[in-house]
């Protein structure tokens, strides 16, 4: 479904992915991890679609089409979703109205009817429940006054709601108490299936426990430096990131 | 100095009070201002004043408009429809409603006499002017003491297309007794192709504790010329809750002056621009606290898209003896393109003691995050932008009931964004 190949990515003049590859086939779950700074929200960015991220070299394929050339709707169109470390907050944009907009929009960029406001509802009204989400954040302007955890949560509610079939979810785990972090768990599990891919990036194992990766990969100085399958986070949990670059440094030896 | 517009429209004024030939007079002397002037500093005449316009439309009873033009969802009281300035009895509504009278001027010429007799003589600036000379209809609205006028008064002005371009005016009178309410929708728009000059000289007087509840939504023809100059005086605790949606016309001037003259009366003002292709809007508030313990609530929002300029300027002044007086001015305002401009000018003089006052404007850009986030979602670029910048602009339009109504205006608002951008 993705094939990255050697990607080069430079960011405001410096370079941040050096040569990263990465496969991910449907039904797969791929965990990336990594110290900070190796380039993990920028594999997402660039993914999306976000301007001001220059691929300098290699490519990006998904579904065999050029992801690169694709502005960031029409990547959505096709099915990819991010999950942003930092979800915006838009004042004015009621939340239903937007997601009824979004979703539409999809539909419209793939050929298929729109939804009217019964239909759009009675999905709503399924999805809400699957990830406990109060329905009074469907009133309220997008992301606007929403804690931590509930911006996550609506990060989640979104993706449920519009059904990719590549979601990348950047630091979802982050600033989540446990509660939180079961839920969003909760969500992503429910939606795992054989026709749909993850890219989980994450700092911690943590997340791990709950959402169990088919893979796992080690993001360091911008390329996957290690791969392998969940016991690689475990690993990762006990000794550090610092126990890889030793062991690529023994290796080198 | 001799300018083409006023030549032509000056030649055959009617005779009538001593007001018009004053004005007449002073029109032939002082001509129309520059931006040389203060109040007309971002906003030039030039084109203006080398067009020759038709003064009235003679044949204004028979033009046809659709009820389309006018209708607005939850709006269904009384209207006065005035085409082209002329009163049209036919697209009217003067249903009678206790303790509301409501005359076109042009059935009461006396009345209309001794209102252009009492205006602001010498003082009045060339738009005024041209409007007392020229003035033949309008608005006369009254509301009894104490009545409390449970259906909004629609008063609609229509430019649409003469055989040829037209300058017309209108007059409109509103007092308010005490302890009256009354709610009020002003309403521009144009049908057909012109290049009309509307000129409107509204005044409005509110005696002690009555309310007036105004909204002002400019939809005039695309290449209109529309002025106004709105004037309120506030009694003792009266009240003035108004919004302003800017959205048609090619030039734009709107000049919105509040006496807060007595104790504890007050102003909330709201209002917002969308502007786009060449079009030009120049707001000018001018709020004067004369009384102890007046507020006045001022909050605009404007956004300016292709070559569009956009121009507000708010003025509070209070007085020596407006202790207590509270007042707030806001602006904020997007530029959606290089070509675009926003000049916003907050004005603050205070002469009194123990006031509490505060101002603040803005002029920023889409905000680029927002922007991705609504197309990682799957909403084309154009579409995210009109969703943003209407969000922006429609906050203005919070408080605007019924809700039927307020979803049409904020239609309004996302329909007149251009798809196109920095075209």
């Amino acid at each position: 479904m993705l094939k990255i190949d050697n990607l080069h990515v430079r960011v405001a003049g410096k370079d941040i992915l050096k040569g990263l590859s990465l496969e991910a086939k449907a039904g797969e779950v791929h965990a990336i991890m990594g110290p900070n700074g190796a380039g993990k929200s920028t594999l997402g960015n660039v993914l999306a679609g976000r301007e001001g991220y220059e691929v300098v070299a290699g490519s990006v394929e998904y579904d065999g089409r050029n992801l690169l050339a694709l502005e960031p709707e029409e990547r959505a169109a096709a099915g990819v979703f991010l999950a942003f470390q930092y979800p915006v907050e838009i004042p004015g944009v009621n939340n239903t109205y937007f997601l009824r907009a979004a979703l539409n929009a999809q539909r419209g960029q793939r050929g298929e009817t729109e939804l009217d406001s019964m239909q759009f509802l009675k999905l709503v009204r399924e999805k809400l429940a699957v990830l406990h989400l109060k329905d009074e954040l469907l009133h309220r302007a997008v992301n606007e006054g929403f804690s931590g955890g509930e911006k996550k949560r609506n990060e989640i509610f979104q993706m449920a709601l519009l059904e990719p079939r590549l979601a990348i979810l950047d630091e979802t785990d982050s600033g989540l108490d446990i509660d939180a972090l079961k839920m969003v768990a909760d969500g992503v599990n429910a939606m795992r299936s054989p026709d749909r891919a993850f890219i989980v990036i994450t700092h911690y194992q943590r997340l791990l426990d709950y959402i169990v990766p088919d893979f796992v990969h080690v993001l360091a100085e911008g390329r996957i430096v290690e791969s392998g399958d969940k016991s690689l986070a475990h690993k990762l949990e006990e000794h550090g990131y610092a126990w890889i670059a030793q062991r690529r440094l023994a290796g080198a030896a | 100095m001799a300018v083409a517009l006023l030549e032509s429209l000056l030649e055959g004024v009617p005779a009538g009070p001593a007001a018009r030939s004053a004005a007449v007079a002073a029109l032939r002397r002082d001509g129309l201002p520059g931006t040389r002037d203060e109040a007309w500093k971002y906003t030039a005449l030039r084109a203006l004043e080398q067009r020759r316009l038709v003064a009235g439309d003679a044949g204004a009873a028979a033009r046809e408009v659709d009820a389309a033009t006018y209708a607005l969802p939850g709006i269904e009281g009384p209207r006065l429809v005035f085409v082209n300035g002329v009163f049209r009895v036919d697209l009217s509504d003067q249903r009678e409603l206790q303790g509301l009278t409501l005359s076109p001027l042009s059935s009461e010429p006396a009345r209309l006499a001794s209102l252009l007799d009492a205006g602001e003589g010498e003082r009045a600036d060339a738009f005024e002017r041209l409007n007392t000379a020229l003035v033949a209809d309008g608005a006369l609205v009254r509301v009894a003491n104490d009545a409390r006028i449970g259906m909004p008064l629609h008063l609609v002005f229509i430019g649409t297309s003469a055989d040829a371009d037209l300058a017309w005016q209108a007059r409109v009178r509103v007092e308010l007794g005490e302890g009256a309410a009354l709610t009020l929708v002003e309403h521009h728009a144009g049908t057909g192709v012109q290049a009309h000059l509307g000129n409107l000289v509204a005044d409005y007087v509110l005696a002690a504790g009555a309310r007036l509840d105004l909204l002002q939504l400019q939809d005039a023809g695309a290449d209109s010329t529309l002025v106004r100059r709105d004037a309120f005086r506030l009694d003792r605790g009266a009240c003035v809750s108004a919004h302003a949606l800017e959205l048609g016309a090619r030039l734009v001037r709107h000049d919105f002056r509040v006496d807060l003259a007595g104790p504890g009366s007050r102003l909330v003002s709201r209002g917002t621009f969308a502007l786009t292709g060449r079009q030009h809007a120049d707001t000018r508030l001018d709020v004067r606290h004369l009384a102890p313990d007046t507020a006045c609530d001022i909050a605009w929002r404007g956004a300016a898209d292709q070559r569009s300029r956009g121009v507000f300027h708010g003025a509070i002044t209070i007085e020596s003896g407006a202790d207590g007086a509270d007042a707030r001015l806001s602006n904020r305002n997007l530029l959606l393109s290089a070509q675009a401009e926003i000049d916003t000018q907050p004005v603050l003089v205070i002469h009194a003691d123990e006031v509490a006052a505060a101002h603040g404007a803005t002029v920023g850009q889409l905000d680029e995050q927002a922007l991705f986030y609504l197309r990682t979602r799957g909403i084309p670029r154009e579409a995210a932008r009109r969703l943003l910048v209407s969000a922006f602009c429609g906050a203005t339009l919070d408080g605007i009931s019924p809700d039927a109504l307020r979803a049409h205006l904020l239609r309004l608002l996302a329909q007149r964004l251009p798809l196109v951008e920095g075209a």
